[in-house]
């Protein structure tokens, strides 16, 4: 049995790492192929799921905590209305990107880059403490 | 036949969607019904997507001497779509969860059979 | 997957239902991509392959295994079942076929998004292009309800309750 753990551990921390890089590459390449904020957000989930996985529920806390989680899901939600209040106070409508730069191209690219970054936080953190949630759960009972 | 061929999509579809509204209304476990719930979503996701296809197009990605893209207008409903089922589903597993907290068990007919003996015993000690 | 949804409704084993509806999710998922949504059949294959099913083993091992046995056919809902799909099947007569390039939806909007949006907004990924900034305001939407269903999940079992289990009235 203790063969199988460290397989596990050993796999998982080779893994862990490239999961967060995809993440990031699908989160940043949305606009050239498939992809897109809230895939990322999910990808960027499963690795820390994994993690708790693992190595228990109170590493995954030690990472994970609970104010970071908490912190990741408002802010970017902000973010994303932030974007739209910027925009209004720059002279356009709600979440109107033309208003961000000189170019209306560059101001739509800015624009998307910056709210898909938002959604992908926002998801992100949304499957890590809903996740964390059920689990911290699983284990107070087992401790019952 | 060649209504068959060209509409054996959207049949296929709603059998699926059948098959997920009869767990829906019949299984009296609530996981198995959340699962029903999955099921239907997913077929109405297959039904848009379907609609959304034109012959000989490719994936709406733009790129050079490509002449016809697939509809993305019904994708990005679905996307949206998609999350907003997850969403629902997490919280409809947190309720099943707390559930078996009060409950004690989560088969709807035992439920059921526990909400109307603690309605006769609150009617019994009210005057 | 019709086979998949059958074999759904069949089992008893709720640990075998759940893995059933993750393959039921991946089978979806390669649907999408042949019918050329890409995007969809990621997003697909990423939360209902994988987030779903996780949620629904970790409530699996917070509740119970295996479902008692239910009536296997049921009248009323059988007759409800077979009313409803015979009058969608009714109306899909009247659909245009599979693939149709004429058909009515993809002339009006759809094709404006095709024609403008290399020239309006620019990445070449027309999906994120339309659900970034045309229907902007439908993201942030469905931002806030991914938002409320963490909180909601905080809210629901978020506390670590130490309580004695209601006691069964016999």
């Amino acid at each position: 049995m203790l063969t199988q753990t460290s397989i596990l551990r050993v796999v998982s921390k080779l893994l862990i790492p490239p999961i967060m890089l995809f993440a990031l590459y699908v989160q940043f390449h949305g606009d050239f192929g498939p992809g897109g904020g809230f895939q990322a957000g999910v990808i960027f989930a499963s690795a820390f799921i994994l993690y708790a996985l693992i190595f228990g529920v109170d590493n995954a806390r030690k990472v994970a905590p609970a104010w970071m989680t908490r912190l990741m899901l408002a802010a970017g939600l902000l973010l994303f209305a932030g974007v739209g209040v910027v925009t209004m106070l720059l002279g356009g409508d709600y979440l109107d990107y033309s208003m961000l730069a000189n170019d209306p191209h560059t101001g739509q690219h800015l624009g998307i880059t910056l709210i898909e970054f938002g959604v992908g936080t926002t998801v992100a953190g949304a499957m890590i403490t809903i996740f964390l949630i059920f689990d911290g759960r699983l284990r107070a009972e087992k401790e019952d | 036949m060649q209504i068959v061929s060209g509409l054996f999509n959207y049949w296929i579809v709603i059998v699926l969607m059948m098959m997920g509204f009869y767990m829906v209304i019949s299984q009296h476990n609530l996981i198995k019904k959340i699962v029903g719930l999955n099921v239907f979503q997913v077929s109405v996701f297959v039904f848009y997507i379907s609609m959304g296809k034109i012959k000989g197009g490719t994936a709406p990605i733009l790129a050079d001497g490509i002449e016809i893209y697939s509809n993305p207008l019904p994708h990005v409903l679905i996307l949206t779509a998609i999350v907003v089922g997850v969403a629902t589903s997490a919280l409809a597993l947190a309720l099943t969860v707390r559930i078996q907290d009060a409950y004690g068990t989560i088969e709807e007919d035992e439920i059921e059979a526990l909400e109307t003996e603690m309605q006769v015993k609150d009617q019994e000690e009210l005057p | 997957m019709a086979v998949t949804a059958y074999l759904l409704l069949r089992m008893h084993n709720l640990f075998a239902v759940v893995m059933m509806s993750s393959i039921y999710s991946l089978l979806a998922a390669v649907l999408y991509v042949v019918m050329d949504a890409v995007d969809v059949a990621f997003t697909e294959a990423a939360v209902g392959a994988g987030i779903s099913t996780v949620l629904m083993l970790g409530t699996l091992a917070l509740t119970s295994r295996i479902d008692k046995k239910s009536k296997l056919i049921d009248p009323i809902p059988l007759a409800i079942v077979t009313i409803t799909g015979a009058l969608l099947i009714y109306g899909t007569l009247d659909m245009p076929p599979y693939g149709d390039p004429t058909a009515p939806s993809h002339h009006h909007v759809g094709q404006y998004y095709i024609d403008k949006s290399g020239e309006q907004v620019g990445p070449p990924n027309m999906v994120t292009s339309v659900l970034a900034s045309y229907r902007g305001y439908d993201t942030l939407g469905e931002v806030t309800v991914i938002f409320t269903a963490a909180a909601g999940v905080m809210a629901l079992i978020g506390r670590s309750r130490r309580r004695k289990k209601k006691v069964k009235r016999a």
